[in-house]
């Protein structure tokens, strides 16, 4: 297989949503959610792997439950929602490693789900991609304002009237579908860079929530195109390559806002 | 509005009582709001003013009790506390804008009435307590609300301008005819705005006129004698006000300042 362009435009793809889901990841603090759900996405494979059925939509569907399940486990337990994700979590990244290590005869190629591969990205996985990657997007766009009433208040917005419950669920699903789509790209453990890196470095030079979400898409566009490019180049693997292409993006912001306030 | 009844209730709950984890937190309370008048609770910390309140907002399923809202009665509620991550670029005028599809006209001239028209593109994670609060207020009123429902509206501000949110609580009832529920621990300073005071302590405790329940033995054992001192005890005898800016303005005779009592 070689490096194609349809494989690169695939790659562009997922931080175009993941970027705008970033922000809200940022803004909710919920960068652990987002790991836990990507963690449980390992036990996805090894489910799809056993039923034989499409690997992105086994992990789209398991990042699903997972979610719906943080979500309700959350309002019936006196846990700390850090330890209760923690807990969930690594038990759920252990049953998928657990479950992909029983299948003897299974040629599994774990390093690459671990960490991505975008050489394993196939034709199927294209359509997946563009589908999951639009559909997230056109979602986003219709709960933008509902989410962003929650997230300035909680309370607030269901005096108001808003559906929170309804609302976060959605933000679970897309953030299960955006995962499963750019799974391939970047790994189980490396996702939610995808997600907070690129709205962290946009966040010095946005003045209003849409601009921050529009600038989180396309640096973190730029950082899968440049850690592409040096992964080609240098045969280096594709999701640390473009992980470390975000980190030295967010560097550059950082230096550029400190730089500003003089 | 009907304009067959002169004060038609805005809200009525009935024997309202409230169970957290086999404790007791409402204990058949009664709480009646009508049109044009001030309700103030007040009761020391956790004895279950918020619960009530969110009670009526209907935040909170009462296990015991009934609610009655007026119909399509528009509430407006500022809570407690509202912490919104400084990740999330804000300014106070996309901020009123997420309350209520208003143009720019409306949300300046609501800015204006609670006298924060300064802060209009400031960023709302950048606010004092007290302009946030002020801020909070406006984002309720243009919602052109029927019923204020304000918890703890002076959180976070210094002396002063908790007298001057106070009365500028009771222009907004005299200036859009409104019911107001307002949450507070200290009799004194709601006083002068109030119509009707609601001592509460799990069970209300007592109930009436201000003057009448600061010196009720329920409210005098519940808060001490100290509690049932003359007001004198925090009149200052300044001769002018400050404004929001720290500037000195004339005194507008809104709240006596006299001498300190011995």
């Amino acid at each position: 297989m070689t490096f194609s362009g349809g494989r690169c435009s695939a790659g562009w793809v997922s931080p175009l949503a993941a970027g705008p889901l970033g922000c809200f990841v940022v803004w909710r603090r919920m960068s652990y959610f987002g790991a836990s759900i990507a963690h449980a996405a390992l036990l996805g494979v090894a489910l799809g792997l056993i039923l034989g059925i499409d690997l992105t939509l086994g992990i789209a569907l398991t990042g699903v439950v997972f979610a719906i399940a943080i979500v309700f486990l959350q309002r019936h337990t006196r846990l700390a929602s850090d330890t209760l994700l923690g807990i969930l979590a690594h038990a759920a990244l252990a049953a998928g490693l657990v479950a992909i290590s029983s299948r003897q005869g299974l040629r599994v190629d774990l390093l690459g789900y671990l960490f991505g591969d975008i050489l394993a990205v196939s034709q199927a996985d294209l359509v997946w991609i563009y589908l999951g990657g639009g559909l997230s997007l056109a979602v986003l766009a219709a709960v933008w304002r509902g989410l962003l009433a929650i997230t300035v208040h909680e309370e607030l917005a269901r005096a108001e009237g808003v559906h929170v419950l309804a609302i976060q669920l959605i933000f679970a699903l897309l953030l299960a579908i955006v995962i499963a789509v750019s799974m391939k790209i970047v790994g189980v453990l490396l996702i939610i860079s995808l997600l907070i890196i690129p709205a962290a470095a946009a966040r010095p030079f946005a003045k209003t929530p849409e601009q921050m979400a529009i600038l989180a898409a396309l640096i973190g566009a730029v950082a899968v195109a440049a850690g592409l490019g040096a992964s080609y180049h240098w045969d280096t693997p594709s999701g640390p390559s473009v992980v470390m292409a975000a980190f030295a993006m967010f560097l550059a912001s950082l230096a550029a806002a400190s730089f500003q306030r003089r | 509005m009907t304009l067959t009844t002169a004060a038609p209730a805005l809200a009525e709950l009935h024997g309202i009582t409230v169970r957290y984890n086999g404790r007791t937190v409402l204990d058949h309370v009664d709480l009646l709001v009508e049109r044009g008048q001030i309700v103030t609770v007040i009761g020391p910390n956790g004895s279950g003013k918020t619960t009530l309140a969110r009670v009526l907002l209907g935040l909170v399923q009462p296990d015991k009790g009934t609610v009655r809202r007026g119909n399509d009665i528009v509430i407006g509620y500022v809570p407690q506390r509202v912490n919104i991550d400084s990740t999330l670029p804000l300014s106070v005028r996309r901020f009123l804008k997420l309350a209520a599809r208003r143009d720019g006209v409306d949300i300046v001239g609501a800015l204006t009435e609670v006298g924060t028209a300064h802060l209009l593109d400031a960023d709302i994670s950048s606010l004092s307590g007290g302009e946030l609060q002020r801020v909070l207020l406006a984002r309720a009123l243009l919602r052109d609300p029927d019923l204020l429902v304000l918890d703890e509206p002076t959180q976070g501000v210094d002396f002063a301008g908790q007298i001057a949110l106070y009365h500028l609580i009771g222009e907004i009832r005299d200036r859009h005819g409104c019911g107001v529920l307002t949450i507070s621990h200290d009799l004194h300073l709601v006083m002068a705005a109030t119509d009707r005071v609601i001592c509460l302590n799990h069970h209300i405790c007592c109930s009436g006129e201000p003057e009448s329940v600061r010196i009720h033995p329920e409210y005098v054992a519940l808060f001490g004698p100290k509690a049932s001192e003359d007001l004198a005890i925090y009149s200052h005898c300044h001769a002018h006000n400050h404004d929001l800016a720290g500037n000195v303005v004339e005194g507008d005779g809104a709240h006596q300042h006299v001498d300190h009592q011995p």
